[in-house]
């Protein structure tokens, strides 16, 4: 699988896509909606690559940790201050996220509550078996890649009647966002790169409504370089051939039916909410919830969180528009001297995976 | 600055604050104002102190007590001066073990007499149990100057050269940590560096360790400094296999990875060759390799810039955020 | 979060909910809940300590076979010269 970072295939491929831009309308304009999509494209340099090959990557809402709106980190800021015994455990940039009350990890030192930076959610749990004095919550974001394993550390809590642990979660689901996208009508796209792994959860058919409603080609691709510009040419020769579909570049990876065991579990535990995205407003059905079964271990319903919306961003931060592709990070005015990684003003810059610490940290040398 | 954080020890940019913002206007003189890791005092000596807080105390590889050692002896030597002297200043918590003690100063007479450096001074604290994690140590080294740093004399086609594979420190206390619980085949680089010495007077324009922040952001520092850019190359960069297995895994990019006993050279054009052959035969150098070089071609002054494996190029920025706690 | 690299499969315990994968020689434990019916030898993708989806080796011959093919293509005198 060398040849998947290889330069001679990469070229290969960049070459190819030149070939097929040069015979289509421009503007290209391809926009990806996974955060590890944003920060594969930048790592490797691919993106002054395809703007050089004719094609312009945009970033979309692919950013779990970016969408979540202030009220969730709000909310898991009082429960770390409000009590003496909290144990908050949640992966690493939730805990930077700059909200109107501070960031969580500022919030930390001032209170005898801690936060445990955790790789996976199982960690959470065990942390809640060996410290029964202790309530343990775990504070996390996902889309569908991550959302199952939320979902089974639900199912394994009320299993084992765990009285001290609940989950404060702002779950995802990625078709809904791209609907949004499309109807608002506010960026021109003329074709979607879908996220390999959420993929692998949910399979091909969600995305069929943006092939047959909107008439837009799109390509499931993976996450090294060759997989996206396979992605890329997929898509190409589907404007080309004017065969709008959803196309699986991911094959080895991605089945038709996705991983259904996987969704058995969401199934289970999970339903579908309306839910309110930092940039794109509320969605109908576009979130998911604990089902009333399993209200023990919200810690929205446990502790009375009050997760009304809270409004707007920090002042001048674009996140949302960001998130919406209407513009790229360095059309901010912030970006990059008001906001930077080490005093960020916007979850898109905290997030390993936000469109605006990707595009600083692996800034490409034309400096666009 | 209301409360001192985590972050205040990171290295990183809450760390350069407090620096310019508190000490220097408190403390700062000329020598100290140009924030070197070894400041050359009058006479011909230099000079250097460095705290070690690692947690755990012992990691595959080593332990507090040679990184001790060989973190004060590397300042030196990537300054221009050979190690001679260093005082051991001992903090313990009330409550350690007498053998992990007996350990650890065994660990120190050992590196010491590898780096040829003489324990001359030192001191012993007790805390309170729960007052101070174990044992802290502070080491201040002297040495004797024989070369100055030269980086701004460097010009294009000089070449950078890295002594060995990146990270392998940082993976070692990750292991020791039981952190994800990664079983890997992985110790730390620990050692000193003294077998660069000789480089100074064959055309090395400049030396670093590569530590707390990584390769990326110690080159970093260092192209802020030059005329031109700096351009590395991505896959020119050596890894061992348990470092590359873990950045996978992990998600971490080794560019940021600690070392405790690699550096990096910056080199005369002319001399490249015959350092590399030279590191290559000492079993501390054998995974040396050109990753880079001083370039007229590609960005702009100030700038650090990758060649990524796919053949992109992109800027490398110095380190944002801690990536993990407390391992040195 | 993890990339999400393919891995080899190397334990399962009884349940064969959990286990440990390989990734060139370094073992991590994962969760295979979400993945019943592996085997030992299997590769898996791994996102936050779960394995999510089994690697298909036909359609990763395929994948590679077409990459091939394209950058052989690319090689062909005539052929757009590819990028630096």
């Amino acid at each position: 699988m060398d040849l998947l970072t290889h330069k001679k295939a990469i070229a290969a491929l960049l070459a190819k896509v030149e070939t097929l831009a040069r015979g289509l309308p421009s503007p290209l304009r391809v926009m990806e909606v996974c955060g590890t999509h944003t920060m594969t494209v930048h790592r490797h340099g691919l993106k002054p690559l395809l703007r050089k090959a004719g094609v312009e990557m945009i970033s979309g809402p692919g950013c779990p940790v970016c969408i979540t709106p202030d009220e969730f980190h709000e909310a898991a800021i009082s429960l770390v201050t409000g009590r003496d015994d909290f144990v908050l455990a949640t992966f690493g940039d939730m805990t930077r996220v700059p909200t109107r009350r501070g960031s969580l990890q500022a919030a930390v030192p001032a209170s005898r509550s801690s936060v445990r930076v955790v790789y996976s959610p199982e960690e959470s749990l065990s942390l809640a078996r060996r410290g029964a004095d202790k309530e343990v919550v775990f504070f996390g974001t996902g889309f569908e890649t991550t959302i199952p394993s939320i979902a089974l550390m639900a199912r394994k809590a009320r299993q084992a009647g765990l009285g001290n642990y609940s989950i404060l979660a702002a779950l995802w689901t990625i078709p809904p966002p791209l609907r949004a996208v499309l109807e608002s009508g506010e960026v021109r796209l003329s074709g979607f790169l879908y996220p390999g792994h959420v993929s692998a959860i949910i399979g091909t058919a969600p995305y069929e409504f943006v092939a047959r409603e909107f008439g837009l080609p799109g390509a499931i691709g993976g996450f090294e370089p060759a997989d996206i510009l396979l992605g890329i040419v997929s898509i190409l020769e589907q404007i080309r051939d004017g065969e709008p579909k959803v196309a699986n570049a991911y094959g080895r990876v991605v089945r038709p039916e996705g991983n259904p065991a996987a969704r058995a579990v969401m199934d289970e535990v999970l339903e579908p909410a309306d839910a309110h995205w930092r940039g794109l407003g509320m969605i109908p059905g576009s979130g998911l919830r604990l089902k009333p079964e399993f209200a023990d271990f919200d810690a929205v319903r446990k502790y009375g969180l009050d997760l009304a919306s809270a409004g707007k961003d920090l002042p001048g931060c674009r996140c949302g528009e960001i998130l919406r592709g209407v513009i790229a990070p360095p059309d901010c005015q912030l970006f990059g001297r008001a906001c930077a990684p080490d005093f960020p003003r916007g979850p898109c810059m905290v997030s390993f995976e936000g469109a605006c610490f990707v595009h600083f940290k692996y800034r490409d040398v034309t400096h666009g | 600055m209301d409360r001192v954080s985590l972050e205040l020890g990171s290295g990183g940019r809450t760390m350069r604050d407090f620096i310019a913002q508190t000490v220097l206007p408190l403390l700062g003189n000329p020598r100290l104002r140009k924030l070197l890791d070894a400041t050359h005092l009058p006479g011909g000596l230099a000079f250097t102190t460095d705290s070690y807080v690692v947690d755990p105390v012992f990691f595959p590889g080593g332990d507090i007590g040679s990184l001790a050692v060989n973190g004060t002896v590397n300042d030196l030597v990537v300054s221009g001066a050979v190690p001679r002297f260093i005082s051991l200043a001992l903090i313990l918590e009330e409550g350690l073990e007498g053998a992990s003690l007996e350990k650890i100063l065994a660990s120190v007479r050992r590196a010491s007499r590898r780096a040829g450096v003489e324990v001359a001074a030192g001191d012993t604290k007790v805390v309170r149990r729960g007052q101070g994690d174990k044992v802290y140590i502070n080491t201040s080294g002297i040495g004797r100057v024989i070369a100055r740093p030269k980086p701004e004399s460097s010009r294009p086609g000089d070449k950078v050269i890295v002594t060995g594979t990146l990270g392998e420190h940082s993976l070692a206390i990750l292991l020791a940590r039981g952190d994800f619980g990664l079983e890997a085949n992985a110790r730390s680089d620990c050692a000193p560096l003294t077998f660069l010495l000789p480089r100074w007077k064959r055309g090395t324009l400049w030396m670093r360790d590569i530590t707390r922040g990584g390769l990326a952001t110690i080159l970093s520092e260092l192209a802020g400094d030059l005329s031109h850019p700096v351009v590395i190359d991505e896959e020119a960069i050596p890894l061992s296999r348990a470092v590359r297995a873990a950045s996978g895994l992990l998600g971490i990019d080794p560019l940021y990875l600690a070392c405790e006993g690699r550096a990096v050279l910056l080199v005369r054009e002319k001399d490249a060759g015959r350092t590399l052959a030279a590191l290559r035969k000492h079993p501390l150098g054998r995974r040396a390799a050109v990753i880079g070089r001083v370039d007229r071609k590609v960005g702009r002054p100030g700038e650090l810039i990758l060649r990524t494996t796919a053949g992109g190029l992109r800027l490398l920025e110095p380190l944002t955020s801690e990536l993990l706690p407390r391992i040195c | 979060m993890c990339l999400g690299i393919p891995v080899k499969v190397v334990e399962i315990d009884s349940a064969g909910e959990t286990g440990k994968v390989d990734y060139l020689g370094t073992k991590v434990p994962t969760s295979f809940a979400l993945l019943p019916s592996l085997e030992v030898g299997d590769w898996v993708i791994v996102h936050a300590g779960f394995a999510i989806s089994r690697l298909d080796e036909a359609e990763a011959r395929e994948t590679l076979e077409l990459l091939r093919e394209i950058v052989e293509k690319s090689e062909e005198p005539g052929e757009p010269a590819g990028f630096p």
